[in-house]
C-alpha cells in the first residue's frame, strides 16, 4: 500500500491520491510542443470547441425531440423552434457545427496530409483520426434522420439502400438496418439511438485515443526538424524560453489555439446568425413524404465526394468505387513508401499529388451536388477516375523519393 | 524566418470559398429555374380605361352580375348563404368574401377576373369552355350598357367598401388570398378558418371532420391537397414564394394553383405572415446574433492580447 | 492579461447560460393551458367530483344544506360561493407530499392512503402528517362560471388572509 501522510492542503490531499501534479505536467505543462507550427496546428483545439459546442446544443435539443415519425418534425419545426425559448439557437448551432466541423475536419486532414504527420511512429494518430472521421460521418448522417423532413427520409432512402450491394441484392440487410421495409418509426427509432448515446460514446472513446496517439510521438512541425524534445525542454526549464525550440503545451501553445478559437468562433457564429442555408437545407423542412421524391436530392456537402465516387459508374462498379474511397484514407501511412516526413513542397512529385488530390476533391465535391447531366457528369466520371488513379500511383510516386 | 501564415490562411479561405460558391450558389442556380418577379404589375392585363362609379357597382355587384349569389360581402351586410363546407361541396372551393377584395387584390386582375375568370386566374389549361369545362365563378358578359365601364363601377364598389391598402394585415391578406386552400397549421390556421380551443374532444373532433369534408372537395376540385404552408418561408423562401404567387404558371406549368392577383402590398402581407408562421424567431435571432458577434470579437481581442504576453518570452 | 481573457470568456459562459435557463423554462403552449372554466351550475349536491386544471386534480365537492348550516367560521373563510351554491374547492392533492386523498362519503371526509393523513369536507386537516388544509387554486367567478387560473377578488382575499399558500 501507497504511504499516505497528513495533507497540507487540499492541493496536497488530492495529490497524494490523483497525483494531479504529474498528471498536470504531462498534460499540461511539460507537453513540449514544437515552436516551429503555424495556426493549423491549432485546428484540434478548433475541432474540440466545435465537439463541444454540437454536445451542449444536442443536450438541449435532446430535451425537447421526439423520436416518432408523427411528431419528430413538429418537435423540431414548431416545438424547438417557435415554442421553446432559445430552442432556435440550439438547432441552428447544432446545424451548423454539424457542418462546419467537417470543413475543420477536412482542412485538419490535407494539413496532415501536407506535413507528412502520419508517418514516422505518427500512425496511429493518422488511423485513430481516419476512425473519428468514419464515426463523425456515421454522427452527421444519423442525426440528419431526426428532423424527419424530406431530404432525412429521402437520404435515409438512399443510403441504407447501398447496404444491399448492388448486384449482391442484400434486401435482408437493408430491411434488417431499417427495421422495416422503408424508413420507418423502427428506423428512426434507432438512428436516434445511434445519434444521441453509441456514436458520442464511441467519439468520445475516440476523442481519447487521439490525444493519447499523440502523446509519445509529439506533434509535427512545419519544416519537417527532428526535434530532441528531451534536450530543449531541459534548455527552456533552465530558463532559456527564448533558445529553445520546443514550448510548453499550456499556457504557452494554448494561447495561440484559443485565440485562433476566437477568430474561429467570429466565423462560426456569423454562420449561426445570417448564413445558415448551407447547413439547414431548405428542402428539409418540407416533411418527409414517402410518396414523392423531391426534384433535387442530394447529401450534406461534405459528404458529396464519395457520393459522386458512387455516382458515375453503373451500380457494381460505382459500389466498388466508393468502398475504395472509403478505406483508402486510412491506408495513407502504408501507401506512402517515402522515409521523408516533410512538408510537400519539398517533395517534388508528391508535391503535385497533394494539390492534384484536393483539386480532384473539390471538383467531384462540387459535381456531386450538381444534377448528373451533361458535361458535369463527364467531369464527374473524369474526376471520380482521377481519384482512383491518384491513390494507386501514390506508392509509385513516392518510392522513388530521394531522401531528403 | 518568413512568416508563411498569412499565405496559409489565404490559401485556406479560398479553397473554403471555393467550394462553397460551388456547392451552394452556383449548384443552385443550375438545379433551380430562376424566376425574375414582375412587381406585380400583371403587365398582360389590360389597364381599367373607365372612371368606376361606386354606386353604380353596388348596384350591379348585388343585382344585375349576381356575384352575391355566390360570394358574401359580411362588411356590407350579406353574409354568405351557405356555411365553408357546402360551399365548398358546390363550386369546389369556398367563394371569397368580397369585403376587403378591393384592397387586396389588384384592381386591373380583379376586372379581367369579372369579365373572364379562368383567363385572370391563369387556369385556362384546366378550364377551357370550348371542351366544355366551365370555371365555377362565371364570367360577368354585361348588363345591357358599357361592359367595361360596368366593370369599372364593380372595382370601384370593392375598392370603397375596403379598408385602406396600408390597413390590410398579414393575417387578412393570407386570408383572403391563400387560406381557402392552404392550412396554416402552426398558426391553427385551417381552409374553413382558425381552429378555435375547444373544451370538450368531442367539439374538436367535429370541427376536425368539417375540415376534412372541405379538404375532400377541395382536392376533387384542384387535383391534390394543396399543401400547407406552415414551414414554406424555410422550404421556399422568400423569392420563390413571391414570384410563385404573382405567377404560378412561371415556376410550375400546369398546377391547378391560380393566379391569386394580389397587389405588390398584399404579396408582402402574405410573405410576413408565413414569416411568422415559420420563422417566428427571426427578430431575435437578428438582435441575438449581433449581440454575440460583437461578444466574439472582443473575445477574439482579448485572447490575441494573451498570446501575445505569453508569447513575449518565447521569441 | 491572462486574468482578462478569463473574466471575458467568463461573461460568455455566464451569457450562455442565460440562454441555457431559459430554454428548461415551462413553454408557452404549457402556459397557455394553464387556465380551465368550469360550469359550477352542473355539481350534484354532497358529491365530490374531480377536475382537471395544469394536470392537477380539482375536487368540487356542492356542500349540502347540512354542511352549510353547521360551518365553523374558519370553514366559511375556505368557502367558495357561486351564485347561491356553496362550494368546496381546492387541489386534490395531500399538502404532506402530493398523493390523492379519497373521499369517504360515509364519514364526509378525506383519507390519504400514503401516510394516513386526513381531512374534512371543508377541506381541513383533522390527522397529521398533513401541515395544513388543501390548497386553492386560483380562481375567478364570472357568473355560474368559475375559472381556473385567474386571480379573482375572492381568491386574493383568501390569499391575502393566508388560507391559501
Amino acid at each position: 500500500m501507497a504511504h499516505f501522510t497528513e495533507a497540507t492542503s487540499v492541493k496536497d490531499w488530492l495529490n497524494q491520491r490523483l497525483a494531479i501534479e504529474k498528471v498536470e505536467k504531462v498534460m499540461a505543462s511539460e507537453y513540449w510542443i514544437p515552436k516551429n507550427i503555424n495556426f493549423l496546428w491549432a485546428m484540434g483545439m478548433v475541432l474540440a470547441i466545435t465537439f463541444a459546442l454540437l454536445l451542449v446544443s444536442g443536450i438541449f435539443l435532446l430535451m425537447y425531440y421526439q423520436p416518432d415519425v408523427r411528431t419528430a418534425f413538429y418537435s423540431v419545426n414548431y416545438t424547438i423552434m417557435r415554442d421553446v425559448d432559445f430552442g432556435w439557437l440550439w438547432r441552428h448551432v447544432h446545424g451548423v457545427a454539424a457542418s462546419v466541423v467537417f470543413l475543420v475536419i477536412y482542412i485538419h486532414m490535407f494539413t496532415g496530409i501536407y506535413y507528412g504527420s502520419y508517418k514516422k511512429g505518427r500512425e496511429m494518430i493518422w488511423i485513430s483520426g481516419m476512425l473519428l472521421f468514419v464515426t463523425f460521418s456515421a454522427e452527421a448522417f444519423s442525426g440528419y434522420m431526426l428532423p424527419w423532413g424530406q431530404m432525412s427520409y429521402w437520404a435515409g432512402m438512399v443510403i441504407t439502400n447501398i447496404f444491399s450491394l448492388g448486384g449482391l441484392h442484400l434486401d435482408g440487410l437493408v430491411e434488417w438496418i431499417r427495421g422495416d421495409y422503408v424508413p420507418a418509426q423502427a428506423f428512426l427509432t434507432r438512428f436516434f439511438m445511434l445519434h444521441v448515446l453509441l456514436l458520442p460514446l464511441a467519439i468520445m472513446g475516440l476523442i481519447g485515443l487521439h490525444f493519447a496517439t499523440l502523446r509519445i510521438p509529439h506533434v509535427n512541425n512545419q519544416d519537417g526538424e527532428e526535434i530532441d524534445f528531451d534536450a530543449e525542454s531541459k534548455k527552456y526549464l533552465a530558463g532559456d524560453k527564448a533558445g529553445s525550440k520546443v514550448m510548453r503545451f499550456a499556457n504557452d501553445f494554448m494561447s495561440k489555439d484559443l485565440m485562433v478559437v476566437g477568430f474561429y468562433l467570429i466565423f462560426f457564429f456569423y454562420l449561426v446568425f445570417f448564413q445558415y442555408g448551407f447547413a439547414l437545407d431548405p428542402v428539409n423542412f418540407d416533411p418527409a413524404d414517402g410518396l414523392k421524391t423531391p426534384a433535387h436530392i442530394y447529401p450534406e456537402w461534405y459528404f458529396l465526394w464519395s457520393y459522386e465516387i458512387l455516382r458515375p459508374f453503373s451500380v457494381n462498379i460505382g459500389l466498388i468505387a466508393f468502398g475504395f474511397a472509403q478505406v483508402i484514407f486510412m491506408l495513407l501511412p502504408f501507401l506512402d513508401r517515402s522515409p521523408n516526413a516533410i512538408p510537400a513542397s519539398r517533395r517534388g512529385a508528391f508535391s503535385v499529388w497533394f494539390w492534384a488530390l484536393l483539386i480532384d476533391m473539390i471538383v467531384l465535391t462540387a459535381m456531386g451536388k450538381l444534377p448528373p447531366e451533361g458535361i458535369f457528369s463527364t467531369i464527374g466520371l473524369v474526376a471520380a477516375l482521377a481519384f482512383i488513379v491518384l491513390w494507386i500511383a501514390l506508392p509509385f510516386i513516392t518510392m522513388n523519393e530521394k531522401k531528403a | 524566418m518568413k512568416n508563411k501564415e498569412p499565405l496559409i490562411l489565404v490559401v485556406v479561405v479560398a479553397f473554403t470559398l471555393l467550394t462553397y460558391w460551388l456547392v451552394e450558389p452556383y449548384a443552385h442556380s443550375v438545379m433551380h429555374k430562376h424566376v425574375d418577379g414582375q412587381s406585380f404589375t400583371y403587365a398582360d392585363l389590360a389597364p381599367i380605361t373607365k372612371t368606376g362609379d361606386a354606386t353604380n357597382g353596388k348596384n350591379l355587384v348585388a343585382g344585375a352580375a349576381a356575384c352575391t349569389g355566390c360570394h358574401s360581402i359580411e362588411k356590407a351586410g350579406m353574409p354568405a348563404a351557405v356555411d365553408a363546407v357546402t360551399a365548398a361541396q358546390t363550386y369546389g372551393v369556398n367563394p371569397p368574401d368580397l369585403s376587403n377584395a378591393g384592397a387586396i387584390y389588384d384592381a386591373k386582375f380583379l376586372a379581367d377576373l369579372i369579365k373572364n375568370p379562368a383567363h385572370a386566374l391563369k387556369v385556362e389549361h384546366k378550364f377551357d369552355a370550348a371542351k366544355g369545362k366551365m370555371h365555377p365563378m362565371v364570367a360577368f358578359y354585361g348588363a345591357g350598357g358599357d361592359l367595361d365601364q360596368e366593370v369599372a363601377d364593380m372595382v370601384s364598389y370593392l375598392q370603397s367598401i375596403a379598408v385602406k391598402p396600408n390597413q390590410v394585415t398579414p393575417k387578412m391578406a393570407y386570408e383572403n388570398a391563400c387560406g381557402r386552400c392552404h392550412s396554416v397549421s402552426y398558426e391553427k390556421w385551417t381552409q374553413i378558418g382558425e381552429k378555435p380551443a375547444f373544451k370538450f374532444e368531442k367539439d374538436s373532433l367535429a370541427f376536425d371532420i368539417k375540415v376534412l369534408e372541405y379538404q375532400e372537395a377541395l382536392t376533387k376540385y384542384m387535383g391534390k391537397l394543396p399543401p400547407d404552408l406552415s414551414m414554406y418561408i424555410r422550404s421556399r423562401g422568400e423569392h420563390f414564394i413571391t414570384t410563385f404567387i404573382e405567377n404560378p404558371q412561371a415556376h410550375l406549368e400546369g398546377t391547378a394553383m391560380p393566379r391569386v392577383g394580389v397587389t405588390a402590398d398584399s404579396a408582402g402581407k402574405v410573405i410576413e405572415y408565413l414569416e411568422d408562421a415559420g420563422d417566428t424567431k427571426r427578430h431575435e435571432r437578428e438582435s441575438v446574433g449581433k449581440m454575440v458577434l460583437i461578444y466574439s470579437i472582443i473575445f477574439a481581442v482579448f485572447a490575441l492580447l494573451w498570446k501575445k504576453q505569453v508569447w513575449r518570452d518565447l521569441h | 492579461m491572462g486574468k482578462a481573457f478569463g473574466a471575458v470568456a467568463g461573461v460568455g459562459a455566464v451569457g450562455s447560460l442565460v440562454a441555457m435557463k431559459k430554454s428548461w423554462d415551462p413553454l408557452p403552449s404549457v402556459k397557455a393551458a394553464g387556465f380551465t372554466t368550469l360550469d359550477m351550475s352542473i355539481y350534484p349536491e354532497g358529491e365530490l367530483i374531480t377536475e382537471k386544471w395544469r394536470g392537477k386534480p380539482i375536487f368540487v365537492l356542492k356542500k349540502t344544506a347540512a354542511m352549510i348550516a353547521k360551518q365553523t367560521e374558519s370553514q366559511k373563510a375556505r368557502d367558495i360561493v357561486v351564485g347561491d351554491a356553496h362550494f368546496m374547492l381546492a387541489i386534490g392533492l395531500c399538502t404532506h407530499l402530493g398523493c390523492i386523498p379519497a373521499y369517504i362519503p360515509a364519514e364526509e371526509s378525506f383519507l390519504c392512503a400514503c401516510h394516513g393523513g386526513q381531512f374534512n369536507w371543508a377541506g381541513e386537516v383533522t390527522k397529521v402528517p398533513p401541515p395544513r388544509a388543501f390548497d386553492i387554486p386560483p380562481f375567478k367567478i364570472e357568473g355560474t362560471k368559475l375559472v381556473l387560473g385567474e386571480v379573482g377578488p375572492e381568491y386574493q382575499k383568501m390569499k391575502d388572509s393566508g388560507i391559501t399558500l
